[in-house]
């Protein structure tokens, strides 16, 4: 059943500080929202349980990307049409590129931005294995100060991260070195276009040295990085069996976790004969 | 906001779908409602000069912008190339899909003036279809940009 409209509140402060205050003055009372590609559909299902958020859409601070020597930097409210627009991700961050091209349809991706693909902390979202085998780090910021997190440590449990209530995800920096690996992404869903993820799989390996980043969404409680499978390759050992244990699916609407895996260890197999 | 080039006041709640605000409050009833979810595309509209899935869309985040809906891609009574398109090659059947459908390839259009059939195909992703079977629909796409008719 839809929401009552009207029991819901937004508000849009003028600036970053006004935005910070109202996060502190009462912690987890308002909640930032963004391009709504999300939260706008459990709206619409009745299902949007907190009642009170900041628009943050236009401010302009939380915007823009920054290309310097080591790092790429974007802003937390970049769209997917933004990355797709930007030269540097089609040549060093192909993955990104990948993702973001896969994510809904040109609606969605004029909307939908990065930020909040990684706050709204969905397993099964298509940026975060991509994110996390480039090993970004997340900038946190609040009343109180900023902080950068390795992405990787910031998901914690099904939806939950280690934002506090007080902050939000500024930027997103992605270190400028694996441009020369090869480079994986592929998302498995009911469709191309439009259909959420059974299983996705990113990978990045460095044919010189045999050192690999993996990973995988939809197939344990968050976006998983799979160090012990990252090892097993480097090690030269088998990694399909290690993929296996390492991750943790279900069976739910859109596929079996028998299938989650078996089509994880065929994707990471596919990259690994390819390369 | 402006709606198809007319400034226009609307007193709503902040959550409120634009896709409501158009159709309810503006009478506009040529943006449709398909699924509320932003999965098929049917309730798609500009904004501020990108294509937007309006049932995703709070009002308060409409604040001040610039809105095109189907009404205003026709210029008076001269339909658009891509409209005359869906008309000349079958491109509508049921009608539901149909406006999304243009803002969609109008949006296309602007970017990529001269698609090929897998830009059609990735600028209408995020419109379903459920009568033609697309292939019309990339058929009228293609022909409205081979009569170089994205200002028409």
């Amino acid at each position: 059943m839809r929401s009552f409209i009207p029991s819901y509140e937004m508000r849009t402060p003028k600036s970053l500080a006004e935005a910070l205050e109202l996060l502190a003055a009462n912690p987890g009372a308002w909640r930032p929202f963004a391009g709504g590609t999300d939260l706008m559909v459990l709206l619409e299902a009745g299902k949007l349980d907190h009642r009170r958020f900041l628009n943050i859409w236009n401010l302009p601070v939380l915007r823009g990307i920054t290309v310097v020597a080591d790092f790429v930097t974007l802003g937390a409210l970049t769209t997917y049409t933004e990355v797709l627009a930007q030269e540097v991700f089609e040549r060093e961050f192909p993955l990104l590129t990948a993702a973001a091209r896969i994510t809904g349809g040109i609606a969605t991706q004029n909307r939908g931005t990065i930020g909040g693909n990684v706050v709204n902390a969905s397993p099964a979202a298509d940026t975060p294995p991509a994110l996390l085998v480039y090993e970004a780090e997340l900038e946190l910021i609040s009343q109180r100060g900023s902080r950068w997190l390795p992405y990787h440590e910031f998901h914690v449990g099904y939806r939950q991260t280690r934002l506090q209530p007080d902050e939000l995800l500024a930027r997103i920096r992605l270190r400028r070195r694996t441009s020369r690996w090869s480079q994986y992404y592929r998302k498995v869903g009911t469709r191309r276009a439009q259909a959420i993820s059974k299983v996705c799989l990113a990978a990045l390996l460095d044919r010189k040295t045999g050192e690999a980043r993996v990973a995988v969404g939809s197939v344990a409680p968050v976006p998983l990085r799979c160090f012990r499978t990252e090892r097993a390759i480097l090690d030269r050992s088998d990694p399909l069996p290690v993929l296996a244990q390492e991750m943790a699916p279900i069976d739910d609407m859109r596929s079996t976790a028998a299938y989650r895996t078996r089509v994880a260890q065929n994707l990471l197999r596919d990259f690994l004969d390819g390369r | 906001m402006t709606v198809n080039g007319t400034v226009q006041t609307v007193e709503t709640w902040p959550m409120m779908r634009l896709l409501d605000v158009l159709r309810e409050d503006l009478r506009l009833t040529g943006t449709k409602e398909g699924c509320g979810e932003g999965e098929c595309g049917a309730c798609s509209v500009m904004m501020n000069g990108k294509l937007v899935n309006s049932c995703l869309v709070p009002a308060l985040q409409a604040e001040g912008a610039e809105i095109t809906t189907i009404e205003g891609i026709a210029g008076g009574e001269r339909l658009h190339a891509v409209q005359q398109a869906f008309l000349d090659c079958g491109g509508a059947q049921c009608g539901i899909c149909t406006p999304g459908m243009v803002m969609a390839a109008v949006s296309l259009l602007q970017r990529i003036p001269a698609p090929t059939e897998e830009d059609v195909r990735n600028g209408l992703a995020g419109n379903l279809c459920r009568c033609t079977g697309y292939l019309r629909i990339f058929e009228s796409v293609l022909r409205a940009c081979r009569r170089g008719g994205i200002h028409a």
